[in-house]
């Protein structure tokens, strides 16, 4: 299978679709001429101009509405926001129009519309261009919302994300976009709603998505060494969600933990530990850990930004708490 | 100038829309009518005469105060009342209310409760009509309170932007009726000149008299077919005033003063019409026969909307996704 990096698996999936589909359009800034901040849409404004990759103004309202609009015209639009920190300036337009627009309309319209950027931190940004957004964009019904982290998901879950009907938050692992992996050639779909079990293990179960799968699978080849197998599950989709994989894993293992690099309150991480207590209470041999960001806006300093988000030994410690082991 | 049958027919569909709004007014204030209730009354004549050039096809968006333009596009009296009513007869099944009527099949894209948050849809539609060479406008309404927020600012830019290519054939409506809520166009800017803020967006645009309905009509014909042609937005100011308060609850409306409004009633587009037609010599018996079949229509509707069922509590969970995915309450 050939190999390619998250970057170009994103990209392939756009400009393939955009050959199979002429209603497919990109917006956003510095997306064409620029070639992209983050390179994803490098080249494609030559390939289909500039019509269809449209370099737009500073102006996240003003263009992701456009962009809803489109859609309600039976367009396709993919908007990128440069990076999610500023799609608060558009969340009028998500929350308000692209997320509510079917129901309020009983039905009339609905909204083929991608959002697509990187998502948190971990490069030094600090405190306004710093935001792990699942959680936010989570809440509101009316959104699907996705966070793939191999280069595999990330094409097909591309795919998906521009052939379904309704407005898709596509989380894209920023500092992830150089990392390589197999991606198939050609039409493949990722379904939402459907974790992946990234790693088996009867132990305990390690639930992250986004970079956080990676750091939870060192995580794992660590314990390995001390004779714990972790289950890693990748939730790739936040909504929907897949509560089956996590439960059916849970029952298995009886200890959980959750990582996550967002706030805790009112989180993603959260929402996965009730799911659990609900739905597995019996089989829990540990309260359900949850190991998430420090509860204070980004910094900037290399040590405290490494300090606010969770780390492998942050993880480890959990596990250990689950398992009821001392600490070292 | 209109001949007087074409009169006749403006004076049906204006009377038509004031006799209904006057009949929700009343559900209102019996409770039958919940949240909130914006009319229209006074400003009749500028949705009125801009759907004129209405052709199928082109698309049509504005904000709450939407009553007018989806009775003009053809949803009935009955879908519309059942809708303000709450009922699984309405034209959005009873999920939007007065805020949010939708008819797409009639090319009324919505009825949206955030004042300028609607303006950036518009502006993509046009976009979308001219990529996939529809030949077909939007048209885009907005009120005065909505000039001075920040989406449309930012939609009026990509407007122009894009029409410099053909791309973006969208004919504003600004429904100037001097008040944002209770705040008066001096009190909300010191560029009072509302028009002038498309000057910075390269969008031309001129200013008509909204109570008079054949100007209207004349200035939106013209717009409208420049707006076709070329692709490119175009916008008018329609001066106008809203005659009763903001909304149904508003009783107090200390913000402007009884004699502002007498004088503005004396400029009602429906009675200037009516000063046309009996100067053009029609009867006030035909007027009056039209006023009594607008309120027959208007009755007829309240009483499908309080005797028409309440939406069917399944549908409660229906149209969050358009695959019908719903995501139950536990995740």
């Amino acid at each position: 299978m050939p190999v390619k990096t998250y970057r170009d698996a994103l990209r392939a999936a756009m400009a393939e679709e955009m050959q199979r589909d002429e209603s497919v359009v990109l917006l956003g800034e510095d997306i064409g001429v620029y070639g992209g901040t983050h390179l994803v849409t490098n080249g494609l404004i030559d390939e289909f101009g500039p019509k269809r990759v449209i370099d737009t103004p500073i102006s996240e309202n003003g263009f992701t509405g456009a962009a809803i609009g489109m859609a309600m015209a039976g367009m396709k639009p993919v908007v990128e926001m440069m990076t999610w920190n500023f799609s608060f300036q558009a969340a009028d337009q998500i929350i308000q129009n692209a997320a509510k627009l079917r129901y309020f309309s009983g039905g009339q319209v609905h909204v083929p519309l991608v959002i697509r950027g990187p998502n948190g931190g971990g490069v030094q940004l600090s405190a306004q261009h710093t935001h792990s957004l699942e959680g936010f964009y989570g809440h509101f019904p009316g959104l699907k919302v996705v966070s793939p982290v191999t280069p595999e998901d990330v094409k097909g879950m591309m795919l998906e994300a521009i052939r379904d009907p309704d407005p898709v938050i596509f989380l894209e692992a920023g500092a992830l976009y150089g990392t390589k992996g197999e991606v198939p050639d050609g039409d493949y779909t990722v379904g939402f709603g459907k974790a992946r079990v990234a790693r088996e293990g009867a132990d305990v179960t390690l639930v992250a998505y986004g970079r956080q799968v990676n750091m939870l699978l060192r995580v794992a080849e660590e314990l390995a060494k001390e004779g714990v197998q972790a289950e890693v599950i990748d939730l790739r989709s936040i909504r929907p969600f897949d509560t089956e994989t996590i439960i059916e894993s849970v029952k298995k293992t009886n200890r959980a933990v959750v990582v996550q690099e967002q706030w805790r309150w009112f989180s993603v991480a959260s929402e996965v530990a009730a799911l659990i207590q609900e739905h597995a209470f019996d089989y829990l041999d540990a309260p359900v850990e949850r190991v998430s960001g420090a509860e204070v806006p980004a910094p900037y300093a290399r040590n405290l930004e490494v300090a606010a988000f969770p780390s492998e030994a942050n993880i480890l410690e959990a596990v250990q708490r689950v398992l009821y082991q001392e600490s070292k | 100038m209109l001949d007087s049958e074409a009169l006749l027919e403006l004076y049906r569909k204006m009377v038509g829309i004031r006799l209904f709004e006057d009949a929700a007014q009343r559900g209102f204030r019996k409770g039958r009518i919940g949240g909130y209730l914006h009319m229209y009354i006074g400003q009749e004549a500028v949705a009125t005469g801009f759907l004129e050039s209405y052709q199928e096809g082109d698309r049509i968006i504005t904000a709450y105060r939407d009553h007018a333009h989806a009775l003009l596009l053809g949803a009935t009296p009955r879908e519309v009342m059942a809708e303000l009513y709450g009922k699984g007869t309405g034209l959005v099944k009873g999920k939007g209310g007065s805020m949010h009527l939708f008819d797409v099949d009639n090319g009324f894209y919505g009825g949206y409760g955030i004042v300028g948050g609607h303006i950036p849809l518009g502006v993509g539609m046009a976009y979308s009509a001219a990529y996939n060479k529809e030949n077909s406008i939007v048209q885009l309404y907005l009120g005065d309170g909505a000039i001075h927020n920040g989406a449309f600012h930012e939609a009026a830019n990509l407007a122009g932007l894009w029409g410099k290519d053909g791309l973006n054939p969208c004919l504003f409506v600004l429904e100037n009726n001097q008040y944002g809520m209770g705040t008066s166009v001096e009190r909300a800017t010191a560029n009072t000149n509302l028009g002038s803020k498309f000057d910075s967006y390269g969008i031309e645009w001129e200013q008509v008299d909204g109570m008079d309905i054949e100007a209207v009509i004349n200035a939106a014909r013209k717009a409208s077919e420049r707006v076709r042609e070329s692709g490119k937005p175009y916008a008018i100011e329609a001066l106008t005033y809203r005659i009763v308060p903001h909304g149904a609850a508003d009783f107090l409306e200390k913000y402007r003063s009884k004699e502002e409004v007498k004088k503005w009633r004396e400029r009602d587009p429906i009675g200037l019409l009516e000063k046309k037609l009996t100067d053009a010599g029609v009867e006030d018996e035909t007027l009056e026969k039209i006023r009594a079949e607008a309120k027959e229509k208007a009755d007829d509707a309240v009483t499908f909307a309080e005797e028409s069922p309440e939406p069917d509590l399944s549908e409660l969970t229906t149209d969050v996704y358009a695959s019908d995915m719903h995501i139950a309450d536990a995740g």
